[in-house]
């Protein structure tokens, strides 16, 4: 597959160690800036809060200074009522030194039930006010100004408690913000309520009051009345004409509806306020006047409460920032520092692995892994220079030895006869043999050959060993054979004599069983001797087949004493014999199970004896089939000689 | 082609209608001077008139009006008495009062169909039905205004302390009475907008109760009538189209009526006045409703006034025919 240089694959381990360490880096950056924002928030959410409660109490408490100041004199009035009635100039004298003394009260008067101080009146209400000329004096009531019905009578008569009416505007239209102090008093023994001293109180002072408060830039105070409505703020319009609750109507905010059901139920609290009221986030804290039962608001936008902190943050972000170049800059040096050596050693053992041993590696320094790397691909490069040169001469030697040894299979199958029909011109017998060598020498041996016009000689050996040793002492024995076997000789001399011969200076120990034969082929008489070779098969022309009863003897080359003796009969025509050597019989299949000489037996007496050829192929076939693929373990020879008669 | 005609003739007339249509300004000596005195503060229970005085509906029709501010201290009976006003509103049962006891005065449009009196108290008070209502204090405007809640009172068996009610809700607020009179396009809203939700209130809607009283009316002197009844049909025309414009255009019939308030410095604000439009076209153009605008049928007219000489207020009903003037024939 082939890779251009700028695939992600180069990039791969830097741009992963880039991307893992840089991601949590920023995670856990950003989950300690959450945690700190979110506690600096609530930390200062605290301070100020605590600091417009401390603000709100300091100005609450203002107001009821001057409310209570204000009320002290209407209350002894009330009381001093409760006791007895003054006269009329007793009471009108009061209510002068009264205004004179109070500057905040704008008026004030004592009002009667019906008939209560003159039985006559129905309304009797001396009122004393400030007008722009100094004092005034009127009676209040009449049926024009019932002021039974009035808010500052009613209530307080009901409720028989001294009541603050809701803040007004004077009834001169001056825009003066009042409202009125009205305290009930009582007649009898039974304490009947018998009318209500009041002040009508400026409310100018508070304005100014609320007004003074501020908090950060724009943060202000307000001032609710007990129905909600605005009594200070410093939008105008809101004053007296707009109540929390209105607002909270134009503006659709149900949670501003529910901090203003909180404010005129006297509580007290911190909330965060819909961003509608202010047009911006803001957190407002109220807090109860307790005498007249208004509520102060005091307002602190959330973007100055917030400005430190989030000037601290955009800090911390660019410190973050920075941070984060800087250690980005960090990994893509060491991934680069750890990547470079390792990129050019992949190089080079790419070269490595197309056979290019003696390509340079990188030069190593330090002690780090990717050095040991380096080292250890170094070290592999050296052993691997090793292997193959190591390998490529034992390759040429095997070569040289294999060509030897085939060399040496030549010349000695170049032993053995190989023409069949060896002698044409002789119709008496039919002679076939075959060798399958198990290695590329092997230890088998056959031969045949003529004595003399009537007799053939032909024998089978087997050498113990194989391999090029076991072949050479074949060759000597074929040779000795050959050379012993003379026309009238007995074949149990020839084995005697071959048996001295090759006793002599076997250091190697190596020996031969073998059998041969001489057949009289005019007369079918076959004299043999057996040296410790396996029995052949005798397959008369009748259909009798067995092995063939040989005289026994060992193996020669080990005892040069060793005696062999001759045995002997009478072909008929059409009699076969099978010589054979233990490759056959000793064949393993598979399942390493022996091939058997009973197997042989009953093979050889279905077989078609009247042609040697098929004998020995039929033998040779059955033997290969039986081995299928297991490896060849003997070589196998078999002989077969058909006597025609 | 003839289509084409049609249009060209509709074009032609407007164009002409346009040029002619400044005439009565022109023509100022024309226009017959009026004045109207609601009985109450300006607020958008009056919306319609103040939108035709604004719209010109009045000066459309030849008159030039002018509206004064209502309150306590100006109750139109007074006003139309000593000649300051010419017309003046009325709740229908305070004008058969008022006729009852001598004031010749007669109806020259009925403008509010149904009545919108409650009586409000909160549920944690325990009233939830009107039999929670027993020994409890209630609090009621003038007699007029009693009448219904009275006849209610008396339906139900109950015995309520009644107690008078000034002009706030604030004895109410303040735990004084109970149980509190209120309409439902004001002192409802009232309540709403000093923090109480409505879940919070029961509400006993006197029209619930088959107690529906045709309220608001347009009212002059009998010698008004009879020496100008073209200006009376003027006036009760004028109102009337003022009233559907307002409903049409509520929010410049609000900014209308804000007008007035803020020219009279009056604590109120214009989401209790939208309200307050809107719950009055309710009852003045209530849905199913057939009856022509501006008309008060014999039927509605003797119910209302049984009603109250039956309670006591009047001891004879003026007749219908005296006290209604159908304008429309």
């Amino acid at each position: 597959m082939p890779t251009s240089p700028s695939s992600p694959r180069r990039l791969g381990l830097g741009f992963k160690l880039a991307l893992f360490i840089l991601t949590s880096t920023t995670l856990i950056f950003a989950a300690a800036f959450a945690y700190n924002y979110q506690c600096s928030r609530k930390l200062i959410l605290k301070n100020v809060e605590e600091s417009a409660r401390n603000l709100a109490h300091d100005s609450v408490q203002r107001m009821e200074t001057v409310f209570a100041g204000v009320g002290r004199i209407p209350t002894f009035l009330a009381f001093t009522l409760d006791e007895s009635f003054p006269d009329i100039a007793e009471l009108k004298e009061f209510l002068r030194d009264f205004l004179h003394a109070v500057p905040e009260v704008f008026g004030s008067t004592v009002a009667f039930e019906p008939y209560a101080f003159d039985r006559r009146a129905r309304f009797f209400a001396p009122y004393s006010f400030k007008d722009k000329d100094g004092l005034g004096f009127t009676m209040l009531g009449g049926d024009d100004y019932d002021y039974f019905l009035m808010d500052w009578y009613l209530i307080p008569k009901e409720l028989n408690r001294p009541m603050w009416s809701e803040p007004y505007f004077d009834e001169g239209g001056g825009n003066v913000l009042m409202t009125t102090l009205s305290v009930p008093f009582h007649l009898g023994e039974k304490k009947t309520f018998a009318g209500v001293v009041t002040a009508d109180i400026s409310l100018d002072w508070l304005k100014t009051l609320v007004a003074r408060i501020s908090v950060y830039n724009s943060g202000y105070a307000f001032l609710l009345s007990k129905n909600g409505v605005f009594v200070a703020h410093p939008e105008k319009r809101y004053l007296m004409r707009e109540s929390v609750f209105s607002l909270a109507e134009s503006l659709a905010s149900p949670e501003l509806r529910e901090i203003g059901r909180a404010m005129v139920r006297g509580k007290e609290g911190f909330a965060r306020l819909p961003e509608a009221f202010t047009g911006k986030p803001a957190w407002v804290y109220y807090a109860p006047v307790p005498s007249t039962g208004w509520s102060m608001g005091i307002i602190v936008p959330e973007a100055e409460l917030f400005a430190d902190l989030h000037s601290l943050s955009r800090e911390i972000v660019t410190i973050g920032l920075a941070g984060f170049a800087i250690l980005f800059a960090v990994i893509a040096a060491i991934s680069i520092r750890i990547t470079r050596p390792l990129r050019a050693l992949a190089q080079k053992t790419t070269e490595i692995a197309k056979g290019n041993l003696d390509v340079d590696l990188p030069a190593v320094r330090g002690t780090d892994e990717v050095c040991e790397l380096s080292r250890s691909f170094q070290d592999m490069r050296n052993a691997l220079k090793d292997y193959i040169a190591n390998l490529t001469e034992t390759t040429k030697a095997k070569e040289r030895m294999e060509s030897e040894l085939k060399i040496a299979k030549n010349i000695q199958m170049s032993f053995l006869p190989k023409r069949f029909p060896p002698f044409p011109d002789i119709g008496h017998f039919d002679l076939h043999a075959a060798l399958v060598p198990a290695r590329e020498v092997g230890g088998d041996l056959y031969d045949f050959f003529l004595l003399d016009d009537t007799h053939l000689f032909l024998s089978v050996g087997d050498v113990s060993g194989k391999g090029v040793p076991a072949a050479l002492f074949m060759a000597v024995t074929k040779t000795l054979v050959k050379g012993n076997a003379e026309p009238d000789t007995d074949p149990a001399d020839i084995l005697t004599r071959v048996n001295a011969e090759l006793c002599v200076e076997n250091e190697q120990m190596l020996f031969v069983t073998m059998f041969c034969a001489i057949l009289d082929f005019t007369t079918g008489e076959l004299v043999f001797s057996n040296a410790g070779h396996n029995p052949p098969v005798l397959l008369r022309a009748g259909g009798e087949t067995d092995f063939l009863a040989v005289p026994r003897g060992v193996f020669l080359g080990i005892m040069d004493d060793s005696a062999y003796r001759t045995g002997r009969i009478t072909l008929a025509p059409g009699d076969a014999l099978l010589v054979y050597t233990d490759g056959v019989t000793e064949a393993m299949n598979e399942a390493e199970e022996l091939y058997s000489s009973a197997r042989l037996l009953e093979l050889l007496r279905a077989a078609n004896r009247a042609d040697a050829t098929a004998l020995t192929n039929t033998v040779m076939e059955s033997v290969l089939a039986y081995e299928g693929d297991a490896p060849q373990a003997d070589d196998i020879t078999v002989l077969a000689v058909v006597y025609k008669g | 082609m003839p289509c084409v005609r049609t249009r060209l003739c509709a074009l032609l007339l407007a164009l002409i209608g346009a040029l002619v249509a400044p005439c009565p300004d022109i023509l100022g000596q024309d226009l017959k001077k009026a004045v109207l005195i609601p009985q109450w503060e300006p607020q958008a229970q009056f919306a319609g008139y103040y939108v035709a005085l604004a719209k010109g509906f009045y000066r459309a029709r030849g008159v030039d009006m002018t509206i004064l501010r209502g309150g306590p201290k100006s109750p139109p009976s007074r006003l139309l008495a000593d000649g300051r006003a010419t017309f003046g509103t009325f709740f229908l049962p305070t004008a058969i009062k008022l006729r009852a006891d001598g004031l010749p005065l007669v109806n020259i449009c009925q403008i509010v169909r149904r009545s919108s009196l409650l009586l409000i108290a909160r549920k944690d008070s325990g009233i939830r039905e009107p039999k929670d209502l027993s020994g409890r204090r209630v609090s009621m405007w003038g007699p007029e205004f009693r009448l219904q809640p009275e006849t209610f009172f008396r339906k139900h068996g109950l015995a309520i302390i009644p107690k008078p009610q000034g002009f706030t809700v604030d004895l109410f607020l303040r735990g004084g009475v109970n149980v509190v009179s209120g309409m439902l396009y004001n002192e409802y809203h009232t309540l709403l907008n000093a923090g109480l939700d409505p879940d919070e209130l029961t509400v006993f809607a006197m029209d619930d109760y088959g107690l529906s009283f045709p309220e608001d009316g347009i009212y002059c002197l009998e010698h008004t009538l009879q020496t100008d009844p073209g200006l009376c049909r003027a006036v009760a025309e004028a109102s009337l189209e003022g009233w559907k414009w307002a409903f049409e255009h509520p929010e410049q019939a609000l900014d209308v009526v804000m007008s007035h308030v803020n020219a009279a410095n009056l604590p109120t604000n214009r989401m209790h006045q939208k309200w307050m439009l809107a719950r009055m076209q309710d009852i003045i153009a209530p849905p199913g409703v057939t009856a022509a605008p501006g008309s008060l049928s014999r039927i509605e007219y003797e119910a209302v006034a049984e009603a109250m000489r039956e309670a006591g207020l009047i001891t004879s009903i003026p007749p219908y025919e005296a006290f209604y003037a159908d304008l429309a024939k």
